[in-house]
């Protein structure tokens, strides 16, 4: 119930050493997020992003949060780091160690950001370029840890080590045009670190990043999560990836969770046509195909998909008048959610040749 | 069967469509600016046919009468009907300014398309070149002349036209720079299109609605440099009616407790720069937005 | 660049008196007539009888050295007709730009840091004041201060310090008016920009308290702009300070500037005008130093559009 940190004593240095990696997720979740519904304003209508968004992380587990733009996944992760524009409406919970995040304000609400660090995904718009590197890493510790400049460069330069940048000392004072947007970023994921966070809310860090470099962060991020045993967010448009790094991954679509699954299980079992799709979408570099596949129609935003029906439904292969009769309940199924009418019937057989819509299975 | 007959034939001419379409995005701040900017020129056109009284004539005795019947701003500091002289003037505090963005468009455009077309030494020259320039401020600039040349409105609007010229040069060489990199450009080069051809008839046409933009807003500053140099006596010189020598002739009325001549040719010269300020700030918001 | 545009700058200047119809005696002579020893005088002077850019040599290095010639009307050294008349200027134009960075900045400091009516109110009235120039505003000053309220002198100079700022003060603001106005949309307007830019986002996500986002990230990078514009209105008070002086009866290097282009006394308009570029051109490359110091990402020379 404390988010508050606890004082640190000056010679705990994060270097992971000794710090079992918990993956075993403990009983009460870290992070709940409760029915999550958002609407914001915009040129004058109320529009919604979020409905009904329910997903928890427990501490030191990785969860993938996935979707295609519009989808409501940066927003959820802004949501819960209290980073959503003004005049948004926020109904529903979110609560960090039982706390309702909502509620939180003064020195219990910089206690909170300490204890969760988001990174953003185009590192050159959220560093400030007209400071030094050393300045932005140890703003946040000199400010609210009252951590003295001399042993918050220190950490920042040791953590700089664990990120794989070398001379630390230098790096420190450069400023970030200096670096290439992959430093950048591993500049970033350290600065998350220094505050000794508990979650780690990763917006697609590596998006904005080319190719190669992408998949360095990525171990980067991967890596210094697992040693530090810290709870992980990690939203991104690419399926593979997540269930990759992540223990558990959630899909979005419309604003909605759509399913959530084990990571390992959800590449060969989905629970939902709208991740089938999703999987079949990417292009096996193993295989010849006369033709990509491609999920015919465009994606839904939150607001422009009706209530009364599956927001999926219009571009589902396995659509039927049950899906356009109302918007489907999370169902559970084999320890994962599904958001589909039809999950139980179509359990096995999201992954074969799509039938025609309408057609009555046997 | 056959096709029926519209109700309303519309047969707008292509570029006055445009135009209204431009003006229409402009708001209801810049429609009503547009507004003061045609009265203001209609005065300018046929002010001195409108006047009821002789701008010109004077007549001491009446000298700072305050308003009667007929003379609704009474008369100057040489017994002139206020409100005739200001309708006179209107010619040369609107066509001054016109010469002078004129010039300033033509000498500007020219360059910054031949710069952004060149690119290269070339553009480094006329860069450099015009950065010099920026180092002589208008008025400056108009005094000098005057020194040189007499005290006149050509000198005056020439002078600002050549002051002017590098802030429209700047502009427009960036929009240049932008349209000679899109690719119909190339193509149309492929196809062996010559170089006038591709700047006058594509080039040009592309980035009219930012130079019309900077036409409007430098319209504004033209008259406030140029009422100025009337003003201090280099420009247009009195007896003729211009509002910039209005002020200046009518100011010992000041002290004196008369200062309704001067204040109504500096209200004259406020609302018109605010109308082209408004309305050129919008027009280039709009020109932006395109880009 | 300073130094090209200086040069540049002097030999218009010097070229002026070339540029004058007739021979350079009658521009110098500004079409009077003078006894033949005084016309050998100003040859001598002036080196009328050398090539061209020798003479321009001559004038420059003179110019240089402290001697810009003499003045056909008052029979003085233009130099030291202008050292009389330059702390005039220099302080009308030090207390306009006083005026504008305190209440500019200021109006466009509350103006971009709390939205609502304080925003709108000095929207619409930098709107108003922009359009204002200089020597309408010097006569609604003069109207209403001076003549109808009697606050301040109305004309002259004024005899001490403090009579001095007496008789400045109605000039200052006269000048100063539009220039505020444009200072305080661009610092406004800077400061709104600053507000939203991502950056701002990660101070917040991090748990930066508000006062010191507000300084560290907000004004600091809006400094950038705001700097920019305050030295560019700057600069451009030089050359309206003329028509103020004029309109205030003033007895400083623009009103001089004016009397003398009048008068056609070409040596004291080329000496006050390389002056005046001069003093233009300084400002300009002190803030381009300022932009370089302040945004780490410009090399010193180039200035973003």
């Amino acid at each position: 119930m404390n988010v508050v940190p606890e004082a640190r004593s000056m010679n705990t240095v994060p270097a992971g050493a000794g710090q079992a990696a918990a993956t075993v997720p403990s009983a009460e979740p870290l992070l709940e997020v409760d029915g999550l519904t958002v609407r914001l304003r915009v040129e004058g209508a109320q529009r919604s992003v979020l409905r009904d968004v329910s997903i928890s992380v427990s501490a030191g587990e990785a969860v993938g949060l996935v979707g295609e733009s519009g989808s409501g996944k940066s927003m959820t992760a802004r949501a819960i780091d209290r980073l959503l524009p003004r005049g948004a409406e926020v109904s529903g919970q979110i609560r960090y160690d039982g706390v309702d995040v909502m509620t939180l304000s003064g020195a219990a609400l910089r206690g909170y950001r300490n204890q969760v660090a988001m990174i953003f995904q185009d590192p050159r718009a959220h560093v400030n370029p007209v400071r030094r590197i050393g300045d932005f890493m140890t703003e946040a510790l000199r400010t609210n840890l009252d951590v003295p400049a001399a042993e918050a460069n220190r950490r920042a330069a040791d953590m700089l080590d664990q990120v794989g940048i070398a001379d630390g000392e230098r790096r420190l004072r450069q400023y970030p045009h200096e670096l290439s947007g992959g430093m950048l970023q591993r500049v970033t994921i350290a600065t998350a670190l220094l505050t000794e966070p508990k979650l780690l809310l990763a917006d697609e860090p590596t998006t904005a990043l080319d190719v190669t470099t992408q998949a360095e962060v990525m171990a980067i991020l991967d890596d210094l999560r697992r040693e530090f045993g810290l709870a992980m967010l990690f939203i991104t448009h690419d399926l593979e990836l997540a269930a990759a790094i992540c223990d558990r991954t959630a899909v979005m679509y419309a604003g909605q969770i759509v399913e959530v699954r084990e990571s390992a299980l959800l590449h060969d079992d989905p629970l939902h046509p709208y991740t089938a799709a999703l999987s079949a979408a990417r292009p096996d570099i193993a295989q010849t195909a006369t033709r990509l596949a491609a999920i015919p129609g465009r994606p839904l935003s939150a607001f422009e998909a009706p209530d009364s029906e599956c927001a999926f439904a219009p571009r589902c292969p396995h659509a039927q008048d049950i899906c356009r009769a109302e918007n489907p309940e999370l169902i559970g199924l084999d320890g994962g959610l599904s958001r589909c009418a039809r999950a139980i019937e179509l359990r096995g057989r999201l992954l074969l040749e799509p039938a025609e819509g309408g057609q009555a299975d046997v | 069967m056959s096709t029926a007959v519209p109700l309303v034939t519309v047969h707008a001419p292509r570029r006055g469509g445009r135009a209204v379409g431009l003006l229409r995005g402009t708001g209801p701040a810049g429609i009503a600016s547009a507004g003061v900017i045609g009265v203001a020129t209609v005065v300018a056109a046929i002010g001195p046919l409108l006047a009821p009284f002789s701008p010109t004539l004077p007549n001491l005795a009446l000298s700072f009468v305050g308003p009667t019947g007929g003379h609704a701003l009474g008369f100057d500091y040489e017994g002139r009907d206020v409100l005739s002289r200001l309708l006179a003037g209107a010619q040369s505090s609107m066509l001054g300014p016109l010469a002078v963005v004129i010039g300033a468009l033509l000498a500007g455009t020219l360059l910054a398309v031949i710069a952004a077309w060149r690119r290269g030494v070339v553009d480094a020259v006329i860069s450099s070149g015009l950065d010099i320039l920026f180092a002589f401020p208008g008025i400056l600039l108009a005094v000098l002349a005057a020194a040189v040349f007499g005290a006149g409105l050509p000198a005056a609007a020439i002078s600002l036209a050549i002051a002017y010229m590098p802030y429209v040069a700047r502009v427009l060489r960036g929009a240049a720079l932008k349209e000679r990199s899109q690719p119909y450009v190339a193509a149309l080069e492929v196809q062996g299109a010559s170089a006038t051809t591709i700047c006058l008839r594509h080039i040009v046409p592309n980035v009219m609605p930012l130079i019309v933009a900077q036409a409007t807003i430098l319209f504004g500053y033209a008259m406030v440099d140029l009422a100025a140099v009337s003003f201090l006596g280099l420009g247009v010189q009195p007896p003729a009616a211009n509002w910039g020598v209005m002020i200046s002739e009518n100011q010992v009325g000041i002290p004196q407790g008369y200062p309704l001549p001067a204040l109504a040719a500096g209200g004259c010269i406020v609302a018109v720069v605010i109308a082209f300020n408004i309305l050129g700030e919008r027009l280039f918001e709009q020109a932006q937005a395109r880009q | 660049m300073l130094v090209a545009s200086l040069l540049v700058a002097s030999f218009v200047i010097f070229g002026a008196l070339y540029l004058a119809p007739g021979n350079p005696i009658a521009a110098l002579s500004g079409g009077r007539s003078l006894p033949p020893s005084s016309l050998k005088v100003l040859e001598a002077r002036y080196h009328l009888n050398q090539p061209f850019f020798a003479q321009y040599w001559y004038w420059l290095s003179n110019a240089l050295h402290g001697n810009l010639g003499i003045s056909i009307t008052l029979r003085e050294n233009v130099t030291t007709l202008i050292a009389s008349r330059v702390w005039t200027t220099a302080g009308l134009v030090l207390y306009a730009s006083l005026i504008i960075l305190v209440l500019g900045i200021g109006m466009g400091l509350l103006g971009g840091l709390r939205p609502g009516w304080l925003d709108t109110s000095v929207l619409v009235s930098s709107a108003i004041s922009a359009a204002i120039p200089s020597f309408v505003a010097a006569i609604v000053l003069i109207a209403l201060f001076a003549v109808k309220l009697g606050w301040f002198p109305a004309l002259g100079n004024g005899t001490d310090l403090v009579s001095n700022l007496r008789h400045l003060t109605l000039p200052a603001f006269a000048l100063a008016l539009s220039s505020l106005a444009i200072v305080a949309r661009v610092t406004r307007s800077a400061i709104r920009e600053e507000a939203e830019r991502e950056h701002v986002q990660t101070a917040v996500s991090r748990g930066i308290p508000r006062r010191q986002l507000v300084r560290r990230h907000i004004l600091r990078n809006a400094a950038i702009p705001i700097t920019t514009i305050s030295g560019i209105t700057i600069a451009s008070l030089i050359a309206v300070a003329a028509v103020v002086e004029t309109a205030f009866s003033l007895n400083g290097l623009g009103a001089y500037l004016v009397t003398s282009a009048q008068d056609k006394d070409l040596a004291v308009v080329q000496g006050i005008s390389l002056v005046l570029v001069s003093a233009f051109v300084v400002i300009n490359v002190a803030v381009d130093l300022a932009y370089a110091v302040l945004d780490p990402r410009v090399k010193l020379g180039s200035r973003a559009t």
